[in-house]
């Protein structure tokens, strides 16, 4: 498979502050990769970096036979990348109509308009009209998934998507992402939840600190391994 | 009936008023800049109108149609060569550059048409009158004042609300990092935004040189007015920012009728006690 996404030894910083350490990380088209790790280390700049919300100038980062570091994020989206960020980040001015319209701003071709997301999320049919302000956090996650696909992207990012929600709420929205990858976008996703992650994911990067401290195959990594990535080697006895 | 006359003529007037902070607004509300240049700005195309009336004959009216465009296009050029560099989480920047702005533009009307206060004429239509009956009586450049202020409020609600560039408008104005993920240039948004308040501001200027008398050193007034307008309004509603001004046109009008000299002072007195008993404003943005 060729690789739709390489990024080779990725440094990031936020001002004098390293975030990422010789990142290097790679996904194929309709491929889903999972990003894991604790608090604050780094799954969420990574994401940035992706979407040049961060820029990163002369650092190895390659989308589609195209170098990244070259463009700003507006560019960025038209290319082909789109990120249901943490925390939603939906418009409150807007109405649920209005930020899934927003997302087709790019107006790339594909598979996913009105009329498709709104068939994936039944729901946002209903509320349409509703000030997105006004949504419960599933569904308000719901239309920052939708705004994304909007945009029709060769690569979907999906940042800490189960924060906050109810268990029942994240089985429902992660039932959405065969659907998603049935036409062959890939996904990136950003978990806290380790059991989540591995299930929806073909392959998996662990980070700790800001470095890759796993990588592999979600199917066939062991659950110790991970924990160990995970927390550190500090706490491999517990 | 004077009093009722004295509170027409106020909201009237208001109409100019809320012109004059529907750009400011604007600017405000979408890119969170604050232009100290606003009245000189207004004040400058009140002067084009004057050369264009000297240079065509016409009635001043038709100043609108090379001067509003003009200044449309100038506007969007000018955020993205210099106001853009300025646009952030700061006020002082800007607030820095358009105080600049403001002496510079002060200074070249200065030199380029002395320090006389201007009037430019339209004709037949500076005295003509529409009576109500019961003494009262509406000018016709009043009204159509306020007609326009009505026209260009609900035409920038339009855009706001079904257009894909109101869309985006308002969307950057809640959250100008996020709207970058959806494709957006926020430095193609910012001056498209500039050039719809630069379109105000010439009406407001062509307009102005019709009602009033004017010089090269009017701007700050009409700035203080404008502020005050939007702030009596609350911030983010342009029919909020027409209320203002009636209410400011409204509270001079009655000024003027007790004593000639209070005019000014009694606008600022119910600005102030609005902004003391209500400081979001009347009409301010509703969020969730």
């Amino acid at each position: 498979m060729t690789d739709l996404l390489t990024a080779s030894s990725l440094d990031a910083f936020y001002g004098d502050f390293q975030a990422l350490f010789g990142v290097n990380f790679r996904i194929s088209e309709g491929e889903s990769v999972a990003l894991i790790g604790a608090n604050g280390a780094g799954k969420s700049t990574f994401l940035k970096v992706l979407t040049g919300l961060l820029p990163v100038p002369g650092q190895s980062l390659t989308f589609d036979g195209t170098d990244l570091t070259q463009h700003p994020a507006h560019e960025i989206a038209k290319l082909g990348i789109a990120m249901s960020p943490e925390g939603r980040r939906l418009f409150p001015s807007l109405s649920v109509r209005e930020n899934l319209l927003l997302g087709a701003t790019v107006a790339r071709e594909g598979p996913w308009n009105l009329q498709a997301v709104e068939d994936l999320f039944p729901i946002l049919t209903e509320k349409a009209n509703t000030p997105s302000t006004l949504l419960s956090g599933g569904q308000q996650q719901m239309v920052a998934i939708g705004r994304a696909l909007m945009a029709n992207p060769k690569i979907l990012l999906l940042d800490e998507v189960s924060l906050g929600l109810a268990p029942v709420i994240i089985r429902d929205i992660y039932s959405a992402l065969p659907r998603i990858r049935e036409n062959g976008t890939s996904v990136i996703l950003v978990e806290q939840d380790i059991g989540q992650a591995v299930a929806v994911s073909d392959r998996l990067y662990c980070l700790q600190e800001g470095r890759i401290s796993l990588e592999g195959p979600s199917a066939t990594l062991d659950r110790a391994d991970i924990s160990a990535a995970y927390f550190g080697r500090k706490k491999e006895h517990a | 009936m004077e009093w009722i006359n004295a509170i027409l003529q106020g909201i009237l007037l208001g109409g100019l008023y809320a012109l004059f902070a529907a750009g400011l607004s604007l600017m405000f509300g979408i890119m969170r800049f604050v232009n100290l240049a606003h009245g000189d700005f207004i004040i400058a195309a009140a002067f084009l109108t004057l050369v264009f009336v000297d240079l065509t004959g016409l009635s001043p009216l038709w100043a609108i149609v090379p001067i509003v465009p003009a200044m449309m296009v100038a506007g969007y050029i000018g955020q993205r060569v210099v106001l853009n560099r300025l646009s952030g989480k700061d006020l002082l920047p800007s607030i820095l550059v358009t105080f600049g702005l403001s002496v510079i533009l002060q200074n070249l009307m200065l030199e380029t048409f002395s320090a006389d206060s201007r009037r430019v004429s339209a004709g037949a239509l500076d005295t003509a009158a529409i009576p109500l009956g019961g003494g009262l009586a509406v000018g016709v450049i009043p009204l159509l004042l306020f007609v326009s202020a009505i026209a260009v409020i609900a035409l920038l609600n339009w855009i706001f609300a079904h257009t894909a560039v109101g869309r985006q408008l308002r969307a950057t104005s809640d959250d100008p990092e996020t709207v970058s993920l959806m494709g957006i240039n926020k430095k193609h948004l910012f001056a498209i935004a500039m050039s719809l308040a630069s379109g105000v501001v010439a009406l407001a200027g062509v307009l102005l040189a019709v009602k009033t008398n004017f010089d090269p050193a009017a701007g700050p007034v009409r700035l203080l007015f404008a502020f005050e307008a939007v702030i009596i309004g609350g911030l983010g509603s342009l029919w909020g920012t027409l209320a203002g001004g009636v209410i400011l046109g409204v509270a001079q009008g009655l000024g003027a009728k007790i004593d000639p000299g209070m005019q000014i002072l009694a606008g600022h007195i119910v600005f102030l006690i609005i902004l003391v008993l209500r400081p979001q404003g009347l009409f301010p943005k509703q969020r969730g």
